[in-house]
């Protein structure tokens, strides 16, 4: 997104560029449009612009490109952190 | 309309009073968790077998948002069911998902109504569907469409071509401001029991127990939080991308700072450990609640996220309870 820019060097979007076929499905369905195909193969663009949506990896059909999708909300991941420092049960009430 | 698999029916097009009510409702936070439609196969205009499946959520927001578009169109839509969650939500959470969508397709009989094999699906949905595998299990193929319903039209009219604005998720101002009164809504269990406790608190003093004080004090205490609340969950998303910073936590600090400086001047404190805790207070709250936005954000990483918590979440901690310490003794000292 053009001007909105979170953390750098903390996605976990990775490619590995022999597996890659170059179908170039996960081009297409990047809501950030951050990877593209060079030399008929999936490259990306822009890593920390990754906002780890899963699309790209949900799609590659010989799981080239991966990602750590996650529920990216703050009193989700606190109710995991409560979960693993006393046993509490996951509060996943809000969505 | 009649179909050889059976009536299917029409939805209109256009919002009547009753759905724009619903929508403020929802977007409030009232109505929000129970407010679906149900799943199957409906129809707008008047498709034949050769017109656009067009596949959506069974949240009523969402499907309303669909709808809306399609005015001058004569289409299938799929509604597939999600909870009642949004699509891009119930990608993520492997609700609007590959076997889902194949479950939908073969439920509605699919293959009886339209001749052709194609569905449109919103880009979106392409974090839980795997186009491939749905061709590969029911024969339709996967079309994604534009990420925003407007682009609909067009996007049909241009034999389903999308460019790269329409493929390019955004967020707007406008977008922001209406994620605003649920942010608020979401904290009225938290609001509670934090509110009737701050009371309590503000109420202890060098006598014991006081009323009065318990009803000033605590006001001034609510009034506190309010400021921090709005500073948070109002102000930050506003100001979003004009605020300094990648994370959210100092974000919401500094509008929470300038709250508590606000709330300082205007309301009736004593001494500076009052005024300190008034500061500290308001910053805490804005700094967790902005953190909290960044769940409701289309750029943030979950690892951005948690690392930016790993901060965040001991400053908070550390400045809250220096401001419910300095609260308590305020009294104390004078």
């Amino acid at each position: 997104m053009k001007h909105f820019r979170y953390l750098d060097g903390v996605a976990t979007l990775a490619l590995d560029t022999d597996t890659c076929i170059g179908c170039g499905a996960c081009v297409e369905v990047c809501p950030h449009r951050i990877l593209a195909l060079r030399d008929g193969k999936a490259a990306i663009l822009a890593p920390d612009a990754c906002m780890e949506c899963g699309a790209c990896a949900t799609n590659c059909p010989v799981q080239a490109v991966t990602v750590t999708p996650g529920v990216g909300c703050a009193s989700y991941l606190i109710s995991v952190w409560l979960h693993r420092l006393t046993g509490r049960k996951i509060d996943s009430a809000c969505c | 309309m009649d179909t050889t698999a059976g009536p299917v029916p029409r939805v209109r097009t256009h919002m009547l009073a009753s759905d724009r009510l619903g929508t403020a409702l929802a977007r409030l936070g009232a109505i929000r968790s129970h407010y679906k439609v149900v799943p199957g196969l409906y129809c707008v205009g008047n498709p034949s077998p050769d017109s656009p499946v067009l596949v959506t959520a069974n949240y009523k927001l969402t499907f309303d948002a669909v709808r809306r578009e399609l005015a001058s169109v004569d289409a299938w839509l799929l509604v597939v069911d999600t909870r009642g969650i949004n699509v891009w939500c119930a990608a993520g959470k492997g609700l609007f998902a590959t076997n889902e969508v194949i479950f939908s397709v073969n439920s509605a009989k699919l293959h009886q109504i339209v001749a052709h094999r194609r569905l449109i699906v919103p880009q979106l949905g392409a974090t839980g569907v795997a186009g491939r595998e749905v061709k590969k299990a029911c024969g339709f193929k996967v079309i994604w469409g534009p990420v925003r319903a407007e682009d609909l039209p067009e996007f049909l009219d241009n034999g389903n071509q999308a460019d790269q604005d329409m493929r390019t998720v955004t967020f707007p101002l406008k977008e922001r401001a209406v994620l605003i009164p649920v942010e608020i809504f979401l904290l009225w269990k938290t609001l509670a029991w934090a509110l009737p406790t701050l009371f309590l608190l503000s109420g202890i003093g060098p006598g014991g127990f006081s009323l009065p004080e318990l009803w000033h004090r605590g006001l001034a205490a609510l009034l506190t939080t309010l400021f921090g609340l709005l500073a948070g969950c109002a102000v930050v998303p506003l100001l979003l991308d004009r605020l300094p910073w990648r994370s959210f936590w100092p974000k919401g600090a500094l509008t929470g700072v300038i709250g508590g400086i606000i709330a300082v001047f205007l309301l009736p404190l004593h001494g500076w450990p009052e005024w300190a805790a008034v500061l500290l207070w308001a910053t805490t709250v804005s700094s967790y609640l902005a953190m909290n936005f960044t769940g409701s954000t289309p750029y943030t990483s979950p690892s951005g996220v948690e690392k930016e918590m790993r901060l965040g979440i001991p400053l908070q901690a550390l400045a809250g309870v220096a401001a419910i310490i300095l609260w308590l003794i305020a009294p104390f000292i004078d």
